[in-house]
């Protein structure tokens, strides 16, 4: 990858789009592919598509049992993808990260087990306006099955958490925060380490959904000082199917289990079963061990590039888009201005069209954009929109995808005659 | 390109200014349901002749995209003298093919949205989505069970 001059994106997305094998995938606009939905899930470099060909191929048998050289190749790689994780996310131990399918699997952990556990009449959990549905409705659940108390921080109306209703809420004592740390449908990026001081002042635990920010920039869990956090490897070059929750050892330890069988035990009777340690006693069942693998080579992968280069190219995209954009007339953009509190997702509306008819326009130029609530549906009624589109940039999209898309927009405002 | 051959001018036409839209009062039958993938809801609302057997009058109401908005203007053009069992029969292939232009997986749920609601309406009950094999293969017997 090539470092760029003054005024050009620090990474040369042309370059690393070599490594990705969807890019010669031609489009039925007969223009290549300009990917912006990263945001939900993102594309995978030969890198990991190789390693997991290798797991399947070479390094495969069940792992934590056997006895066998083959089981243990496979153990040893399994846990080594946890040390990376752990190494990633700055955790410091990877006896805190439990492999789970993806970041909704991680809070419906959470929510479950600690929230079983602690929850109950009289309690408080705070949440926010601005949520994924995946860390809202497991909440919700835990809310109606404890008998505890469920509250929602306010946004603003440029789409970052009002820290003067969050002081107030925090007032009343709650025993748990959950919130994004980077907002999918809006982009805000949350200030977690000041709004984490806050709630452990007021003496509630933070977990944090940082399915959005681990991908795409530098996130240490110990500086950030939140006591849980959730992440889909899917989102950061990795396979589906395999995601980690990270939690403080004490949390972890003190929690029942949330799925039981195999493997997160030490010994069964008839009567009942003794818990695993943390993190297999959360680990119930074969886990998905090839793809642990693929997010170890994901995870190579960014490293290799760096992730404060990862999120200065982001950057650089989302001010270039967003000037672009802010001055189309018909557009309206969704989320904070300043580049220091918003990734690399814009959502927006064009005037007097749909979403989705804008995804489907810019689609037949080979634009792959997102249309829809994006699971935030909260966050749709709280600015009385039905839907919005949304574009999200990652290391493999470059300043011409921006034009692309700027260009899309205004050809789709000149298809419905609003331009 | 997609997009060009699905914007045709009476689509958008149909858009900008759609035909039966409102609310009818007094009404029969009533009926509103929602597009999951967007969030888009529309409603129904139909009167009936006197035998209370025909379609006097239709309206569907909501905000949604072209496709959907389209597909109800078109439609309901054409429901007025139907008995309610041949509303119930109404292939929802048909509904798609109607619209005159090329309808994907993508935007399937768009087109036949003003179906699942008229479905709702004449059997007082929401119905599933349509098969979405069936619709697109071009057509199955007859409407799609509750």
């Amino acid at each position: 990858m090539a470092v760029g001059q003054v005024g050009a994106p620090l990474l040369d997305g042309a370059a690393l789009r070599a490594d990705f094998p969807v890019f010669e995938r031609p489009t039925a606009s007969g223009r290549p592919l300009a990917y912006l939905d990263s945001a939900a899930s993102s594309q995978k470099p030969r890198a990991v598509i190789e390693a997991l060909a290798d797991a399947y191929g070479h390094h495969y048998a069940n792992v934590h049992r056997g006895i066998y050289e083959l089981s243990v190749d496979a153990d040893s790689r399994y846990e080594a993808a946890r040390t990376a994780v752990a190494r990633f996310i700055g955790a410091s131990s990877p006896r805190e990260v439990v492999f789970v399918r993806n970041a909704t699997e991680a809070l419906n952990l959470v929510a479950a087990s600690w929230g079983g556990a602690n929850l109950g009449p009289g309690d408080l959990v705070l949440s926010t306006e601005m949520e994924h549905h995946a860390n809202l409705v497991p909440w919700q659940q835990v809310a109606r099955g404890t008998g505890a108390g469920l509250e929602y921080v306010a946004i603003t109306d440029d789409g970052r958490l009002d820290l003067h209703d969050l002081r107030a809420r925090l007032a009343r004592g709650p025993k748990l925060l959950a919130l994004a740390h980077v907002s999918n449908s809006l982009g805000t990026i949350n200030p977690v380490a000041e709004i984490t001081r806050m709630a452990h002042e007021a003496g509630a635990l933070v977990v944090l959904d940082a399915a959005q920010s681990v991908p795409h920039m530098p996130v240490d869990v110990t500086a950030l000082g939140v006591d849980f956090a959730a992440l889909s490897g899917h989102k950061m070059l990795g396979p589906s199917g395999i995601g980690a929750l990270w939690g403080r050892r004490e949390l972890l330890d003190a929690m029942p289990p949330f799925l039981t069988g195999g493997s997160m035990i030490t010994r069964v009777t008839l009567e009942g079963a003794e818990w695993n340690e943390v993190p297999w006693k959360f680990e119930a069942g074969t886990p998905a061990i090839a793809e642990a693998m693929g997010l170890a080579a994901a995870i190579d992968y960014l490293q290799s590039i760096g992730m404060d280069r990862v999120r200065a190219h982001e950057r650089f995209l989302f001010e270039r888009a967003w000037a672009s954009l802010e001055d189309m007339p018909g557009v309206r953009l969704l989320g904070p201005a300043s580049p220091d509190e918003h990734a690399g997702v814009i959502g927006f509306v064009v005037d007097g069209i749909h979403p989705h008819d804008v995804a489907t326009i810019l689609d037949s130029e080979g634009i792959a954009v997102r249309a829809g609530h994006h699971c935030a549906q909260p966050v749709m009624l709280r600015y009385d929109l039905p839907a919005t589109t949304r574009a999200s940039f990652y290391v493999y999209n470059d300043l011409d995808d921006v034009e692309r898309l700027v260009d899309g927009i205004r050809t789709t405002q000149q298809v419905f005659g609003t331009a | 390109m997609t997009g060009d051959n699905l914007y045709r001018d009476f689509i958008l036409e149909h858009y900008r200014e759609p035909h039966n839209r409102g609310v009818l009062e007094p009404h029969d039958l009533h009926f509103a349901d929602s597009n999951p993938t967007c969030g888009d809801e529309m409603s129904m609302t139909l009167r009936l002749d006197e035998a209370r057997e025909r379609v006097a009058d239709i309206a569907f109401d909501g905000r949604g995209c072209a496709i959907s908005q389209a597909s109800a203007s078109i439609l309901t053009d054409d429901l007025r003298g139907l008995t309610l069992g041949e509303l119930r029969e109404l292939d929802p292939a048909e509904v798609v093919a109607n619209l005159g232009v090329p309808i994907g997986p993508a935007r399937l749920k768009c087109a036949l949205l003003v179906y699942k609601v008229l479905q709702g309406a004449v059997r007082g009950a929401a119905v599933g989505w349509p098969e979405e094999a069936d619709v697109l293969a071009g057509g199955n017997a007859g409407g799609s069970a509750p």
